[in-house]
């Protein structure tokens, strides 16, 4: 799927994908040339269409974490299946406020997105995980239900 | 009608990046599987044949002949590999590698769906209700993906991979590893199992997989006392097979009730090292794979 703006003859160019709500996933498209920007929305039976071949629209921004599409996907997975991420020399803080809103998370993937948003901070140079920190990266990242 | 808009492949500034994605996720499964000497599938189009039995049979009789063997459980919605081979469901531990797989008593290393599930849980994926059929296939594909590629498989000189019944698992296998050394075919004597496995080899031949061989299960039962072998089905299915398709029949294994018990505690390495004629049969074709 390709967007291409009428006015002025350009493909648009990803530029920010959203999760406005309801099971709506949107890529933001814009114009190279004059800026114009077109959401594309995709419902929840699209986004997962997408989800199940493993690849992310507009291209990954985080590496593949091993067994992903089987962590993200499988709804009935064991609870005690990964072993926790052990915490390593300069690791992250996580903050009380950070722990509780990973908690959220089903514990069969929470190792898997601990990781990502570790890898996240750590890349950045931030020593402590935050809820304002993991927003951040759900946006940069687009980990959407994350 | 011409509306002055050009068409899909003529907007080409900035190619869609979803297929080298794909491509990426293709790689990464070679790449794992390049310390893997081969990799067998273990096939039949007819299920309650003992294909996941005779897996894990091949697979601790080849362990123990100082083979390095992994074997994946590829029947993702009814994995049976762990209990055979005595494995535990345990956290697996993400090594620096990968996920390293957890290993039998015999030594095999395991990758089972039923490693992963809540117990007595069904697989079920998350999906809107009711419309998981459009993309189960494409869901089961990834993890059929994820579990040869994300698994820290080490130097293997075979990787079993037991698949379902039908056909459908091994064309994902072999588009997955297009030099998939060949598949062992398990089928039982009866007439009904002969077609179900013809349709089964058809595909898989029409594909350009190499056939490695038939093996016979349940091929009758052995009296301990005279040692005559009692048919247990009518047919010939095995002989059949290999006639057809022009394969060798490697194996009549008959039915030994020692082996249910030893396959439900998890304890086939004794059976296995026993002398009886299935053990012995069985450790014929290991020695031959």
């Amino acid at each position: 799927m390709k967007f291409l703006c009428l006015e002025c003859d350009r493909q648009m160019a990803f530029d920010e994908r959203a999760v406005p709500g309801d099971g709506t996933m949107a890529a933001v498209f814009k114009c190279p040339e004059c800026g114009r920007k077109t959401a594309m929305l995709a419902n929840p039976m699209e986004t997962q269409l997408v989800s199940s071949l493993g690849v992310k629209v507009g291209g990954r921004t985080v590496p593949d974490a091993n067994f992903e599409g089987i962590r993200s996907g499988v709804a009935t997975g064991s609870d005690e299946a990964f072993e926790p991420p052990a915490a390593s020399p300069g690791a992250v803080r996580w903050s009380v406020e950070a722990v509780e809103r990973l908690g959220l998370v089903p514990s069969f993937v929470r190792g898997m997105v601990k990781k990502i948003y570790t890898d996240y901070a750590k890349e950045r140079g931030i020593e402590e995980m935050t809820p304002a920190v993991m927003d951040r990266a759900r946006t940069d990242l687009g980990l959407e239900g994350m | 009608m011409n509306s002055g808009i050009r068409t899909y492949h003529e907007v080409d500034e900035l190619p869609s990046d979803l297929p080298d994605q794909m491509a990426a996720q293709d790689e990464r499964v070679s790449a794992r599987l390049a310390s893997v000497a081969r990799v067998v599938a273990v096939m039949s189009g007819k299920g309650g044949v003992g294909k996941s039995l005779v897996s894990a049979l091949l697979a601790t009789a080849m362990a123990r002949r100082g083979r390095r063997v992994g074997l994946i459980d590829a029947d993702l919605n009814g994995p049976s590999v762990p209990r055979l081979l005595g494995i535990e469901p345990g956290a697996l531990v993400e090594g620096p590698d990968g996920l390293d797989p957890p290993s039998s008593p015999a030594g095999v290393r395991v990758m089972s769906m039923g490693l992963l599930l809540e117990p007595e849980r069904a697989l079920a994926w998350r999906e809107p209700a009711d419309a998981g059929f459009v993309w189960r296939g494409a869901q089961e594909r990834g993890a059929l993906r994820e579990f040869l590629a994300d698994v820290a498989w080490g130097e293997l000189d075979v990787l079993l991979v037991d698949l379902p019944p039908g056909t459908q698992r091994l064309a994902e296998l072999h588009a997955l590893v297009p030099r998939l050394a060949g598949i062992l075919t398990i089928t039982i004597p009866s007439a009904a199992s002969r077609d179900s496995v013809t349709r089964s080899l058809d595909m898989a031949v029409t594909r350009g997989v190499r056939l490695l061989g038939v093996i016979e299960n349940m091929s009758g039962v052995v009296c301990d006392a005279c040692g005559t072998r009692v048919a247990l089905h009518a047919g010939d299915a095995g002989e059949a097979l290999a006639e057809s398709f022009d394969v060798p029949l490697l194996a009549r294994l008959p039915f030994d009730p020692e082996l249910g018990a030893a396959a439900d505690g998890g304890r086939l390495e004794p059976w296995v090292a026993g002398a009886g004629p299935a053990a012995e049969a069985l450790g014929r074709v290991a020695e031959r794979l």
